[in-house]
């Protein structure tokens, strides 16, 4: 026998300005099974909550219904006071006579009444017919998966694994690092990327609670929070990893040069190499596209025709410990784990779709991040800012900021954030490798929020005498040896002509490559631009839809090292919280099947958005629905298609929502 | 308003992560609107039933809201899309009913769209007092 009591609460003024209080009282009392009918001040309060217990056990209440703010507001206020009297949390309704009556109908009190009344008596309805639910423990994983090397994938696998949690970091590169270790110095205190780095790498790698897994990727992701089955695919190196003391004699010995991916293409590399000196690990890979005796064997195969390729082998008959490894093949690593950090990172934008900067093919216009190679000592250039064309010093650079950011034509309307700070840095560093280089700046705004570096783009101007010139870059072509860069002051509202030697294109951030299929492999969402979706842009920022899963760093969107540091911390927080329970609690206001009246059409498979229903054959051989209660996230489309009605949801059952259909109006 | 003009009953079911965040906000904006409205929180627009509506209509309901996320926003991803393509076939359902399908509406609200809530309200509001009372056995009705 449903005993039910009535909680109105003033919110002060609030409610009470407007919704006659006594009225909603008296009507309460006489809905059926409400056996009392109570105010309060304000029932969120201390006092408010131990009033509704004293009610709840005084009148032996078994369900309550709360007629007060939105129940986005305080339901779980309320569910806790529900625990406190003794009773199943699950057995609480929450009227909203604020949000969507007292604030909405001040003008109006007569009306707003009644609807208050309306909106008790649909809760009364629906909590007649509550069910007492229990959340489910589940066990879990206590492993966590980062997808990524770079510094936020770093920082979050090091700050789980210092928690005590074992953690596997897969990277798709040979190395971790990612972009921050193609940089030089960073931004806003000139420190060195790399000595920042480097030590974040080597403690990754030498940390006992971490599994490095590099050149790896993950290919499937299953299972639920805590339980997550996935599926990485370690590719074939070519070189036994245990064996390998990272000498470096293969590849100084090997032939086969390539243009160098870490150096943006700046430079060459060899057929077996490592991206970059103080790789980690220093265990070098063989490109198979490029060494030349993959190639023979290829041509040996009868993979390939043509001219028969050398036999070369020179690093393995160079290799002191015989660490080369040609039947090595890519292996398939299943492990279980409970949590997953996506930071999976971002690219720069290929300006060569920019013709009138001269669409890639004009040498000495480089992007940020190839000139940034030529500013670090082990770069292409050993450190020293040379024209690509011919070697010889710039003395006039001109830089344009925006390149492929701000730019609706070109689909890229965000702002990238970093170019403006990486842009002023470069300014800076340019003058300090050389006292006579003159720097332009083309730019829209300057785009400076962050500590400290509105006063470093301000010295770039003042100290180091950039020459900041508000507006675009409408053409650049070569004149001679030199660049002529065709672009407009608005400020001074007249066209500027800049002769240079150089021109550096501040090119902006975009979604890696991959990223929607990965998304889509792990069923995340993604924006027009292929970012990852945070569960909320201003709350949870690392969180996903999908519970267990997190993502940080410059995968959600443009971000700054400090920021995907933080977010990398914060991902990592999250995941310690998760496995400091022992086991989790399953929210109960799922998806259910009754068994006797499913006819197995199986519709509600089809529909589930999350693959929660899986099927079951009974004793008698019928085939059911069968929901599983951890991938469930409550949606109820289910329930909407099944035509026996066998499916039900949870908290919102058909019985429950055609109760209050029932008791719209009086 | 003048005394004795009709008011429309009217019903909304709104998905819990969009529509009924926007009718809160709507709230906390103090936009006000016609307190004709009655409101079903629902976890997702896909959760109706096209029988609640039906259900609701018999109930009473001069008109009928249903309102989620828009397209592509769902929180369930694909929720939204299932109820575009059910309600899209209830309407002339309802038409054969002898329920006007002016008095059905499926409107997408986002979570930060108060004032459309609002305006969305308010002008079925309006459109229902132009329609005026429901005729349960309608002349409307075709067969």
């Amino acid at each position: 026998m449903a005993r039910i009591g009535v909680f109105v609460c003033h919110c002060g003024t609030n409610i009470a300005g407007v919704v006659s209080i006594p009225a909603v009282l008296e009507a309460a009392k006489k809905m059926p099974g409400v056996v009392v009918a109570a105010d309060d001040k304000y029932s969120c309060s201390d006092p408010g909550q131990s009033h509704i217990r004293a009610v709840i056990e005084q009148n032996k209440l078994n369900r309550v219904v709360i007629g007060s703010c939105s129940p986005r507001m305080h339901e779980f206020t309320f569910r806790k006071v529900m625990v406190k009297a003794g009773l199943n949390p699950y057995f609480l309704e929450v009227a909203n006579i604020r949000e969507q009556v007292s604030w909405v109908h001040s003008n109006d009190k007569e009306k707003a009444t009644a609807k208050a009344i309306d909106h008790v008596r649909i809760a009364v309805a629906k909590v007649a017919r509550d069910e007492a639910l229990f959340p489910k423990k589940v066990p879990l994983t206590k492993r966590a998966l980062v997808i990524g090397g770079g510094i936020t994938g770093m920082q979050a696998a090091l700050d789980i694994a210092n928690a005590g949690h074992p953690v596997t970091l897969v990277e798709r590169e040979s190395s971790i690092g990612g972009h921050m270790a193609q940089l030089d110095k960073t931004f806003p205190t000139l420190d060195c990327s790399a000595c920042i780095l480097t030590p974040k790498m080597v403690e990754i790698v030498q940390h006992p609670n971490i599994t490095l897994l590099t050149y790896s990727e993950v290919r499937q992701v299953s299972g639920f929070v805590g339980n997550f089955d996935v599926e990485i695919v370690k590719k074939a190196r070519k070189v036994d990893a245990k064996k390998c003391t990272g000498c470096g004699i293969c590849w100084l010995k090997c032939p086969e040069k390539v243009s160098a991916e870490f150096n943006e293409g700046l430079g060459e590399r060899k057929a077996i190499y490592v991206p970059f000196p103080q790789a980690v690990p220093l265990v070098p890979k063989v490109d198979l596209e490029n060494c030349l005796y993959i190639k023979y064997q290829n041509y040996v195969e009868g993979k390939s025709e043509g001219k028969r390729p050398m036999q070369c082998r020179i690093c393995e008959k160079l290799c002191p410990v015989q660490a080369l490894a040609w039947d090595q093949q890519d292996e398939i690593v299943k492990e279980k784990f409970g949590a997953i950090v996506v930071a999976t990172g971002y690219k720069t934008f290929d300006p060569s779709v920019c013709g009138e900067y001269g669409g890639g093919k004009l040498p000495d216009v480089i992007s940020g991040l190839q000139l940034e190679r030529m500013f670090n000592s082990s770069g292409p250039t050993g450190g020293e800012v040379l024209r690509p064309s011919d070697g010889a010093h710039p003395k006039t650079v001109v830089l344009v900021s925006c390149v492929g950011s701000r730019d609706e034509q070109r689909g890229r309307p965000y702002c990238s954030k970093i170019c403006c700070m990486y842009t002023a840095k470069q300014t800076i560093l340019l003058k300090e490798h050389d006292p006579e280089v003159q720097c332009y700046v083309f730019y829209i705004d300057i785009r400076t929020g962050g500590k400290d570096y509105e006063e470093f783009a301000r010295r770039a101007q003042e100290e180091y005498g950039a020459l900041y010139l508000r507006g675009r870059v409408s053409r650049i072509y070569e004149d001679g040896k030199q660049l002529v860069v065709l672009g407009e002051d608005s400020l001074m509202g007249r066209p500027v002509e800049i002769r240079a030697d150089m021109v550096v294109l501040a090119t902006g951030v975009e979604a890696n490559e991959g990223a929607a299929e990965l998304a889509q492999t792990m069923k995340l969402s993604h924006d027009v631009y292929d970012f990852l979706t945070e569960a909320h842009p201003k709350l949870k920022p690392v969180e996903t839809q999908t519970d267990g899963i997190l993502v940080a760093g410059a995968c959600v969107g443009p971000k700054d090292i400090p920021e995907c540091v933080a977010q990398g911390g914060a991902a990592a927080a999250k995941v310690s919280a998760l496995f400091s329970q022992e086991m989790l609690t399953s929210d109960p206001m799922v998806a259910s099947v009754d068994n006797a009246r499913c006819i197995g059409c199986l519709l509600c498979v089809q529909v589930c958005p999350y693959k929660a229903i899986d099927t079951q054959v009974l004793r008698n051989g019928r085939t059911v629905a069968l929901v599983n209660e951890s991938l469930c996230r409550a949606c109820g489309l289910c329930p909407a298609v099944c035509r026996p009605k066998a499916v039900n949801l949870r908290g919102f059952t058909n019985q429950q929502l055609l109760a209050e259909v029932n008791a719209l109006w009086q | 308003m003048a005394v004795g003009e009709f008011e429309p009953k009217i019903a909304g079911f709104l998905c819990n992560w969009c529509s009924y965040a926007g009718a809160d906000l709507a709230g906390t904006s103090r936009m006000s609107y016609p307190p004709n409205i009655r409101i079903i929180r629902v976890p997702c627009s896909g959760r109706v039933d096209p029988l609640f509506v039906v259900k609701t209509f018999q109930q009473g309901a001069d008109g009928v809201l249903v309102a989620g996320c828009h397209l592509g926003d769902c929180h369930y991803n694909e929720g939204n899309f299932y109820s575009r393509r059910r309600f899209a076939l209830l309407a002339p359902f309802l038409d054969y009913l002898g329920i006007q399908k002016e008095r059905f509406r499926l409107e997408w609200v986002s979570a930060s769209e108060g004032r459309k809530f609002s305006d969305v309200v308010t002008s079925f509001t309006n459109d229902l007092k132009k329609l005026g009372p429901r005729n349960v056995l309608s002349s409307g009705g075709r067969g």
